[in-house]
């Protein structure tokens, strides 16, 4: 009999203290220059990015190549947050975190008021009843122009209202609350609200977004999205008339430098224990069935386009949890670092490691970091070689080994957890010898 | 008799709807031309330079994405490398027009065939995902390759007209000699690829493998060299595309093949993928909200990039297969 190994909790969590305070202790003692510091830090972080990037592309199956505009849309709120408390661009150090929960909190009311009243289908409700009077295309004008002016009606005072409140609340409130605190302590709490407030954005807006394009497939949602991305990149890029202080195209500057290894380290890996335990969940095994056959799925009464837009909406909110990260390691965000090419760095660290595979995924993120990051130290009239490089390395991976490094595989605890592999295992071998029975009964008949 | 009323009140609603609309975008556009007439034709024309410009890269997609159903990325940049190639003949050859086209055609149609050997047709039978990545992979390669010193440089180069400017005025619009030329090339080419596909032995192996590849196959076509003859023709609008755009926007650099390229597909995308004159038509209708958008709303030339794909969005929301779309195509 095999001896068994250490319960999962327990692995992963030797294994997370092992590396973070390894780390840690490596970076505390400055075994490592800040520079490679920096890049471990980015290769961790575009790890969580990456991860995002393998939930919609190797578990949905969504090729899509927006990812660097929800990365930057992570970056630019979170920023726009900390900025605020420790300059107070805005005339109130909690501006930047009132508007941005506003902005949150009516979204999300707005979509629960939306689902509720159940527009679409009072919408048909609506022209059917009108068919009674009039042609279908004019009954069709009118139900549509009803439902939009309804629609309107909801933006504005559900969604407007209580973001209105939410604004008035948490400036009246988080100032002095935090203001009692003292300073480094309430900046921590800043940033932790920052991050989750940026990556809750880009998830809602990855939610917004795939609302009407996930309903397209293969190469229209490619481009689709791809769109959206160069949308994105030309907001950032014009986005101090809106918000001076994104400064546009000249780059935002004088971001709180709060990013630090626990941080990091911490972020990614509550970001790989979430993933793990989604994507072995019901509801994970629900998005992998949408990937593998969506007909099939739909037929066990799966609701593939919610699950797709959950994958989307996640694997979104990922990214600006990795965007958040990066703003505040640099403290400077150019429109350059979320233009499309840059949505093509997590697709390769995702392709090379192991379409589907978490393992594969970090890997990826680290040795494509490493690898770009290691390249500078070359001689200065190679450092262009870069970039050629790594589309190399893509094209190599898709000619030779298409599913990556990795495959589909997973390492320590981010394999199937083994009790559910077990079940499954039995219930295989009894439904094989099930079926070995009835065959054999059939043919006795 | 109430009934009546109803069905009147409901008629008149819906009618009113639908003027209101039209109303505001007449009143609005009414309002350019009413500005300045001239100043409204004047973009109406450069939208016409450079929707005839994107018609031609146009074609090339569409042409393409109809027969091996692929995006092939790798156009926008094989449009740079004829930029290039028709530059360096102009200024290293001192080749004059004609000889300077039929240079960059030709180089480009080459080099189209070697991409499509090298990196495409190893996956003609793999997912359709792994194809469009490998094309991905193969722009930011020809991208980032041709930026070396040693290749193109990745400075911003001042291209040199192989023939003089000449501007003509009618009642204040500004012509000039390359929009004619333009204009009179992007419709012979769109011609002849019409009549190459339409009407020739190779054009029918082209739709026959287009429809079913299999069967195309037992049928006795060569499949594969019938892609590979696809991939030359669009080479070939490429290479051409290439050398009038750079003539009519003088200005050359390692990465300018991104947007036109983009563009350009979303162009054939709102025309209908895989329907040439739908590719024409979408090309036209997008230079002109280009500089329709450049010449009338605030901060138009930076919202330009982003307009284009506002205008992709709102089409695959309201009719997901284009203009002259096969309404089956995007079940397939």
């Amino acid at each position: 009999m095999k001896i068994r190994s250490l319960p999962t909790w327990l692995t992963a969590a030797l294994f997370f203290l092992v590396v973070g305070v390894g780390f840690q202790i490596v970076f505390s003692q400055g075994w490592l220059s800040a520079y490679w510091q920096q890049v471990i830090m980015l290769g961790t972080l575009m790890a969580v990015s990456a991860l995002g990037l393998n939930l919609k592309y190797g578990y949905a199956g969504l090729f899509a190549l927006g990812h660097a505009a929800f990365y930057g849309i992570g970056a630019y709120s979170s920023a726009l947050i900390t900025k605020d408390w420790v300059t107070g661009w805005s005339g109130n150090p909690a501006g930047g975190l009132a508007g941005v929960l506003a902005i949150e909190v009516g979204f999300i009311l707005t979509v629960v008021a939306i689902s509720y009243f159940k527009i679409g289908h009072l919408r048909s409700q609506l022209r059917d009843s009108l068919s009674r009077w009039l042609t279908p295309f004019e009954a069709s004008v009118l139900a549509t122009a009803a439902i939009l002016v309804a629609g309107v009606l909801i933006i504005v005072v559900i969604g407007g209202g209580s973001g209105w409140l939410v604004r008035r609340g948490v400036l009246a409130l988080v100032p002095p609350v935090l203001g009692a605190l003292p300073v480094a302590i309430s900046q921590q709490v800043i940033f932790l609200i920052a991050l989750l407030a940026g990556a809750v954005l880009a998830g809602l807006i990855g939610f917004l977004v795939g609302l009407p394009l996930l309903r397209l497939t293969y190469d229209y949602l490619c481009i689709a999205t791809l769109g959206f991305g160069i949308i994105t990149y030309v907001f950032f890029n014009n986005a101090d008339k809106l918000i001076p202080t994104m400064k546009g195209a000249r780059g935002m500057v004088n971001i709180p430098n709060l990013t630090t290894w626990p941080w990091v380290f911490i972020c990614a890996a509550v970001a790989l224990v979430v993933m793990r335990n989604f994507i072995y969940s019901s509801t994970g095994r629900a998005i992998l069935s949408v990937r593998d056959d969506p007909t099939a799925a739909e037929t066990m009464g799966i609701n593939t386009f919610k699950f797709k837009t959950l994958a989307y909406a996640l694997g979104c909110g990922y990214a600006g949890l990795a965007g958040g990260l990066y703003a505040h390691l640099y403290s400077f965000l150019h429109p350059s670092n979320f233009t499309w090419l840059k949505s093509v760095d997590p697709f390769v660290m995702v392709v090379f490691g192991g379409v589907g595979s978490m393992t594969g995924t970090i890997l990826g993120a680290y040795s494509f970091e490493i690898l770009l990051e290691g390249l500078r130290v070359l001689p200065a009239e190679f450092i262009d070689w870069r970039y050629v490089i790594y589309p190399l390395i893509l094209l190599a991976v898709m000619l030779f080994r298409p599913q990556g490094i990795m495959g589909t595989k997973e390492w320590g605890f981010l394999k199937l957890p083994s009790i559910a592999k077990r079940k499954r295992e039995q219930e295989t071998s009894a439904g094989a010898i099930r079926a070995e029975s009835c065959a054999s009964e059939s043919q006795e008949d | 008799m109430k009934d009546n009323l109803v069905k009147i009140l409901l008629k008149a609603l819906c009618w009113g709807v639908l003027a209101v609309i039209a109303g505001v975008i007449v009143s609005i556009v009414g309002g350019w031309v009413a500005e300045n007439p001239v100043t409204f034709v004047q973009q109406m024309l450069n939208g016409l330079q450079l929707g005839f410009v994107y018609a031609m890269i146009a074609v090339g997609y569409t042409l393409v994405y109809g027969v091996v159903k692929l995006i092939n990325f790798a156009y926008g940049d094989l449009f740079m490398v004829g930029a290039f190639v028709s530059f360096y003949g102009i200024t290293q050859y001192g080749l004059s027009f004609l000889p300077a086209l039929l240079l960059a055609t030709v180089a480009c149609v080459f080099l189209m065939v070697i991409i499509d050997r090298v990196a495409y047709k190893p996956l003609r039978d793999a997912p359709r995902i792994a194809a469009l990545i490998t094309a991905l992979g193969m722009s930011i390669f020809l991208e980032y390759f041709t930026a070396l010193k040693f290749v193109f440089s990745p400075d911003y180069i001042a291209f040199i007209r192989p023939f003089k400017l000449v501007t003509w005025e009618v009642g204040g619009v500004t012509f000039t000699n390359i929009q004619l030329v333009i204009a009179g090339v992007s419709i012979v080419y769109f011609l002849g690829v019409q009549y190459i596909v339409g009407r020739t032995k190779i054009g029918k192996a082209m739709r026959a493998s287009a429809f079913d590849k299999p069967t195309a196959r037992l049928m006795g076509i060569n499949v594969n060299a019938v892609i590979a003859a696809t991939f030359a023709l669009t080479g070939a609008l490429a290479g051409t595309a290439a050398m009038l755009y750079a003539t009519a926007y003088p200005q050359i650099f390692t990465f300018m093949g991104i947007q036109p390229g983009l563009k350009a597909f979303v162009a054939a995308v709102i025309g209908g993928i895989g329907s040439i004159p739908g590719a024409f038509v979408g090309s036209l209708i997008m230079g002109f909200v280009e500089a329709m958008t450049v010449g009338y709303v605030p901060l138009g030339s930076t919202l330009k990039d982003g307009i284009a794909f506002v205008l992709l969005i709102v089409m695959l929301l309201i009719k997901p297969t284009g203009i002259f779309g096969d309404p089956f195509e995007e079940t397939k």
